[in-house]
């Protein structure tokens, strides 16, 4: 088991309302689960729990348990969280550590820091680049980067630092749909190639099918659903609780209420499955 | 389409100062009181093109004309009047203790005062859902909902042209609904809206002009039938943008272009 959530409940230092109440949710090393809810739902609050940063590095009140990699996130200190979660945030910007000249060296920034023996640094990033298909980026400015670029770069530095556990916030809410589809490829490399446990955030549901395992649903601060990902993304539950379907399901449940669900069923298969690839 | 002018580009360029050319050859006509879409991929130039809108950016090359008179040389703050521009990260535009104090600060800038400005807060709230929030601190408010504020600050300027740049961008689908929305009322209002976006669905759903960018140039102009039409495709791909999925189910089973659910299953049930 590589990240656990038992009875979670958390407030902000200084607040008296939880965030979250009652949170209960479970990745297993190689799964990726999807983290889906309305604004304000507590998502961006859980992953900093999930990663240790709540209350590790901001404070506030943690109940419940929350076990990373086997160890409770309270008893870390955070280099040893930092080691076992990578966090990803919306705005790759904001994770660059603005000193190096090369996209190689962003990505060796982290490993470095480890105290790592030089063979075991280049061992790291190339596995980094390699997992994630950046080997043409490496050579580049890490500021002179398309929004998707970056996105993969700053990837890929956490990925460099061998986390059991990677913790993503929107990773593509900034970006356009090249960019989307980019960290998309990226990610769907990631969860086949790897053992890492996935958690991802993401309005863009369309991204979590065929991507996420399963999914959690979170709204006002407690977990409303959770399960499979093909069975509750195709359900009502999404709607109800003001998350977008994805696209495919949309149009599937829009023709079968026409009684035109039949036209997609062609010769070689259902149409949407193929199109929605 | 021959109604008044909103705003006319002829032969615009724009060359930042390090040398960057984003715009080139720019010839556009918006009418006065449609929603029209800007749509491309990042660096395409569709920010650099609606902040000529408001005389942000000057071009450096041809003219921008805001209903009917060149913007040009025209003052920021007589354009302010004419064009209201809600920015992607509403935090960069949000800067007072009171979501009421927020709405005001627009329109009490452009003269407004006592009734006339509290209706003009009011109605502006009212119309993105934050009537209740009145006097809620901007920062309590999570990121959508100061998304909403930051559009009902540049609503209350009760500007004939609103600019929106990504309108849903971090929008639940509430959120989204909400903003479908709010579009369309100020359309039955008779303002115009030119949205940039980069969510296709969205964008046929909402707007009935679509203008794709590329490099800085217009490469596609019309309706989202016509812009999301198989032939096309080609010419979206090159700005790295694809048609939403209806559109491509719609040609798919060769039914003409669907580009939303609704024109998928109109153009389905035509053809039973």
């Amino acid at each position: 088991m590589s990240l656990r959530l038992t009875d979670v409940g958390y407030r902000y230092a200084g607040t008296t309302v939880p965030v979250l109440t009652g949170v209960s949710l479970e990745v297993r090393r190689g799964q990726v689960v999807g983290l889906v809810g309305p604004n304000d739902a507590g998502k961006s609050t859980l992953c900093l729990v999930a990663a240790g940063l709540a209350p590790g590095s901001i404070g506030g009140s943690l109940e419940g348990s929350v076990l990373l990699d086997g160890r409770e996130t309270r008893e870390l200190r955070p280099h040893e969280a930092a080691q076992r979660c990578g966090i990803l945030f919306q705005n790759p910007a904001t994770q660059l550590s603005g000193t190096a000249p090369t996209v190689y060296e962003e990505i060796a920034f982290g490993p470095r820091n480890l105290g790592l023996s030089v063979a075991e640094i280049v061992g790291r990033v190339d596995g980094a680049v390699a997992t994630l298909g950046i080997r043409g980026l490496v050579e580049r400015d890490p500021h002179r980067l398309s929004g998707g670029e970056s996105q993969l770069v700053a990837l890929a530095s956490v990925m460099a630092m061998r986390p059991a556990v990677l913790v993503l916030d929107e990773p593509t809410s900034q970006l356009d749909p090249a960019g989307t589809a980019l960290v998309g490829r990226a990610l769907a490399r990631l969860a086949t190639e790897t053992s890492v446990a996935i958690l991802i955030v993401e309005h863009k549901t369309d991204l979590l099918n065929g991507l996420a395992d399963d999914i959690v649903v979170l709204d006002g601060g407690r977990v409303v659903a959770a399960g499979g990902a093909s069975s509750l993304l195709a359900g009502d539950v999404l709607p109800a609780h003001g998350v977008r379907r994805p696209a495919a399901v949309s149009i599937r449940r829009a023709l079968e209420a026409a009684g035109l669900g039949g036209r997609l069923t062609g010769g070689d298969g259902d149409i949407l499955a193929g199109l929605a690839e | 389409m021959n109604g008044d002018e909103a705003v006319r580009c002829e032969g615009l360029g724009f060359v930042y100062p390090d040398g960057t050319r984003a715009l080139q050859a720019i010839d556009l006509r918006i009418e006065a009181g449609t929603r029209v879409a800007v749509i491309g991929q990042n660096g395409s130039g569709k920010s650099t093109l609606v902040r000529q809108f408001n005389g942000l950016l000057r071009p450096t090359e041809g003219e921008v004309w805001v209903q009917g008179r060149p913007a040009g040389r025209r003052h920021v703050a007589e354009l302010a009047r004419e064009v209201g521009l809600a920015f992607q990260n509403p935090d960069r535009q949000i800067f007072a203790g009171r979501v009421r104090t927020e709405v005001a600060f627009g329109p009490h800038n452009l003269g407004l005062a006592g009734p006339a400005l509290a209706a003009a807060v009011d109605s502006a709230m009212a119309a993105v859902g934050l009537a209740a929030a009145a006097d809620t601190n901007p920062y309590d408010l999570g990121f959508s909902r100061r998304k909403l504020l930051a559009l009902a600050s540049v609503i209350a300027m009760a500007t004939p042209i609103l600019v929106l740049d990504e309108p849903t961008t971090g929008q639940d689908a509430r959120g989204i609904a909400r903003m479908r929305e709010v579009i369309d009322t100020l359309f039955g209002q008779g303002r115009t809206v030119i949205a940039i976006s980069h969510d296709m669905a969205f964008v046929a759903d909402t707007f009935e002009r679509v203008i794709v960018m590329g490099a800085g140039r217009v490469l596609l102009d019309g309706t989202p039938a016509e812009v999301f039409a198989e032939k096309a495709w080609p010419t979206l791909r090159s700005t790295y943008l694809e048609p939403p999925l209806a559109a491509r189910v719609g040609a798919r089973l060769g039914v003409g272009s669907t580009p939303t659910e609704a024109a998928l299953i109109e153009a389905l049930d035509g053809a039973r």
